[in-house]
């Protein structure tokens, strides 16, 4: 039997979405540096506006270095193609304002990182989109929460900072029998360690700023389409399914099929909303993703060691880590997660919020900062900080306690990593 | 926009422009297991540069309704009774891969009816391999799987598309694999059963564009320019960087080869 001999993920890491360029023969992804772009003739240029041709315009829209990050993510995730935003909360707005409008409806998981829980909580119902949030463990809550005007399910791959594993496929099953594509934040996870869209999931959505940079010196995101809903089968799309005045009343899932998501995005969402990735930043996250395969690696084991650390410990009341036999998805997260459950965790120290306090502020070698995903161990207390602007009962719904102290496991030697939690433990019993 | 053929649903893809009275009537036929959206780079740019594009799905593909014919020659019938339900006497047919083996065996039975032809991804015949055949019969991904493999060329499969952000790999094998069971199989059966190709060239008429591709393993070009000896008025235009899927691969080289010909 033949079988077809594809360039594996390490490569395509390295390689997806880049020839060298022709000019130069630059082997590195150069920096395109300009708003704006020479077009042919008239011609040419009216073709392009008009969706007619392929090509940049104004980077507002599309830029040479944004291009090849995109496409090797959307080669990565195994999708149609990408569209790479200023941050991911851009991301998450721009596939969500393309999706729907006045009246619409999401359910999603209520374990989200705090800014998509504030987006859909508070912001969006100015504009007349509500979220009806639901226990992400009990899929069966999102079939009872879909109304007529649901128009998404969203979640995240692993919750945030419960680090509940999400029931993707079950999920997605639910999504597709209402006739609802589902979204996924993949952030914690990259496609090295989940490929979301062999598991059901519609549209993949990632903070780049996180793992994939990896470095911690640049902001972007990024929407991946995986081409497979069927927009004009489910009739709850007219954006995508009825014409647009915008372009001379275009059919977006009539004319580009697969890509019609993508297509609107890029020539209204980019157009109008205008959350573009700069040059400089694509190309910071690009050198990240060429040894994503390698960090990922080091990040699930590094994680793994120390959250065995931590459960062992007298100082710790418990440890959320998927990785763990007591976690209650261990088991999911063997079946989803193969590679590693990820290195984000979070634990409880005995002594509640004075003792949280007192670890954070002693630890040496991790930092207190507001970001994951960085090459290096960080920190960060989510009650006050990522969280803080949820209600007592949405904090309780989301499993985030006052004593809660959340770790973004690093690529340090993972003796130095325990031995810095360690002496902030002891600290944190002293007070 | 949907005719009615056979009493079905029939639905085309026009580049969202509304055609004026008298236009030149450009019919665009997708390959096997695919629809209308393969033409997504094309139809436009040819639409607005005033073409009635009729991009169509093929019975049982994309949004027509149906079974699909289960030859190459009953497809070119149904292609002459599609445009009749279109009110087109004549028209420009381009065709990829199956498609093309449409296109040419319609315009060899009734030139008449075709004012030019444009055949891209062409070969005298298109034999496919037995484990291709075996895996579209029991609708495994190996199918799809393999179509993309062999279907886009080495330097796609790697990327750096025109259109930012775009990958062709995972756009053509999505396309194949929402594409309905058995599909895939009836359109490879056809392509591998079709051995019509020389003596349909032989009888062409119309002027005929050959659009080949340097790395097209599914038709390589030299069987594609060994077809286009049996067309008097042919003319023959092959892709330095493409493999088969050169209309999503190289749209902007196609876009060239197009000009002049078609608009």
């Amino acid at each position: 039997m033949v079988t077809p001999k594809f360039v594996k993920f390490d490569t395509l890491s390295l390689h997806a979405g880049q020839q060298a360029d022709p000019t130069t023969g630059a082997r590195a992804v150069p920096i395109y540096q300009t708003t704006s772009y020479m077009f042919d003739d008239t011609d040419h240029a009216a073709a392009m506006y008009n969706l007619e041709r392929p090509g940049h315009i104004y980077t507002r829209l599309t830029n040479p270095t944004v291009a090849v990050l995109e496409e090797r993510v959307a080669a990565l995730e195994g999708g149609v193609g990408a569209i790479a935003t200023a941050s991911g909360m851009a991301a998450i707005f721009l596939a969500i304002a393309t999706l729907m409008n006045k009246g619409g409806h999401i359910v999603a998981s209520g374990s989200l990182y705090g800014g998509t829980h504030n987006l859909f909580s508070f912001t969006l119902p100015r504009f007349g989109i509500d979220t009806t949030f639901v226990n992400v463990r009990d899929p069966e809550a999102f079939r009872k929460a879909i109304t007529p005007e649901t128009k998404l399910v969203f979640g995240e791959t692993l919750g945030n900072p419960g680090i509940e594993v999400m029931d993707i496929p079950a999920i997605a099953d639910i999504a597709h029998e209402a006739g609802l594509p589902l979204m996924i934040d993949a952030t914690f996870t990259t496609p090295y360690l989940m490929k979301i869209f062999d598991h059901g999931a519609d549209i993949a959505m990632h903070s780049l700023t996180k793992f994939l940079g990896g470095h911690g010196i640049a902001i972007g995101g990024v929407i991946v389409d995986s081409g497979k809903f069927d927009w004009q089968a489910s009739g709850k799309f007219p954006n995508l399914t009825e014409p647009y005045p915008g372009y001379h009343d275009l059919n977006f899932a009539d004319e580009f099929g697969t890509q019609a998501l993508l297509t609107r995005m890029r020539a209204e969402g980019m157009m109008n909303f205008g959350a573009c990735m700069s040059p400089a930043n694509a190309f910071h996250i690009l050198q990240g993703i060429e040894t994503l395969p390698l960090r990922m690696q080091k990040h699930v084991s590094n994680a793994q060691e120390v959250a065995e650390f931590l459960e062992g410990s007298d100082e710790v009341e418990w440890v959320n880590y998927p990785g763990l036999k007591s976690h209650t998805d261990y088991e999911l997260g063997q079946r989803l997660l193969p590679k590693g459950c990820g290195s984000i965790l979070s634990f409880g120290l005995k002594g509640g919020r004075a003792a949280g306090k007192k670890f954070i502020e002693s630890v040496k070698l991790a930092s207190h900062l507001a970001n994951i995903g960085d090459a290096k161990t960080l920190v960060i207390h989510p009650a006050s900080t990522t969280h803080q602007q949820m209600t007592p009962e949405a904090l309780q719904s989301a499993g985030i306690g006052e004593g809660m102290v959340r770790l973004s496991v690093g690529l340090e030697d993972s003796g130095d990593i325990i031995a810095d939690l360690k002496q902030a433990m002891r600290a944190s019993q002293k007070v | 926009m949907d005719f009615t053929v056979d009493g079905l649903k029939t639905h085309v893809a026009t580049g969202g422009r509304e055609a004026q009275e008298g236009e030149p009537v450009v019919i665009l036929i997708h390959g096997a297991g695919m629809d209308r959206t393969v033409w997504q780079y094309q139809n436009r740019n040819i639409a607005y540069r005033g073409r009635r594009v009729l991009a169509v799905d093929l019975p049982g593909h994309g949004r027509s309704e149906g079974t699909p014919p289960n030859t190459i020659a009953g497809m070119a019938d149904w292609i002459t009774r599609f445009m009749d339900a279109a009110g087109v006497t004549q028209a420009i047919l381009i065709g990829h891969s199956m498609g093309a083996l449409i296109a040419l065996d319609a315009a060899g039975r009734f030139p008449e009816r075709v004012e030019k032809l444009v055949l891209m991804g062409v070969a005298e015949t298109m034999p496919v391999h037995p484990d291709l055949l075996a895996a579209a019969e029991a609708n495994q991904p190996l199918a799809p799987e393999l179509i993309v493999f062999w279907g886009v060329g080495e330097r796609s499969q790697i990327g750096g598309h025109p259109n930012p952000g775009f990958c062709v790999q995972g756009a053509s094998e999505a396309l194949l694999k929402i594409s309905p069971d058995d599909m895939i199989a009836n359109d490879l059966a056809a392509c591998n059963e079709y051995s019509d190709g020389v003596e349909s060239a032989k009888k062409v008429k119309c002027p005929t564009l050959f659009v080949l591709a340097r790395d097209d393993k599914m038709t390589p070009p030299k069987k594609g320019l060994a077809l286009a000896e049996n067309i008097t008025d042919a003319r023959s235009v092959v892709i330095e960087e493409s493999g088969h899927m050169m209309m999503a691969e190289t749209p902007n080289q196609v876009f060239d080869a197009l000009k002049g010909f078609v608009f």
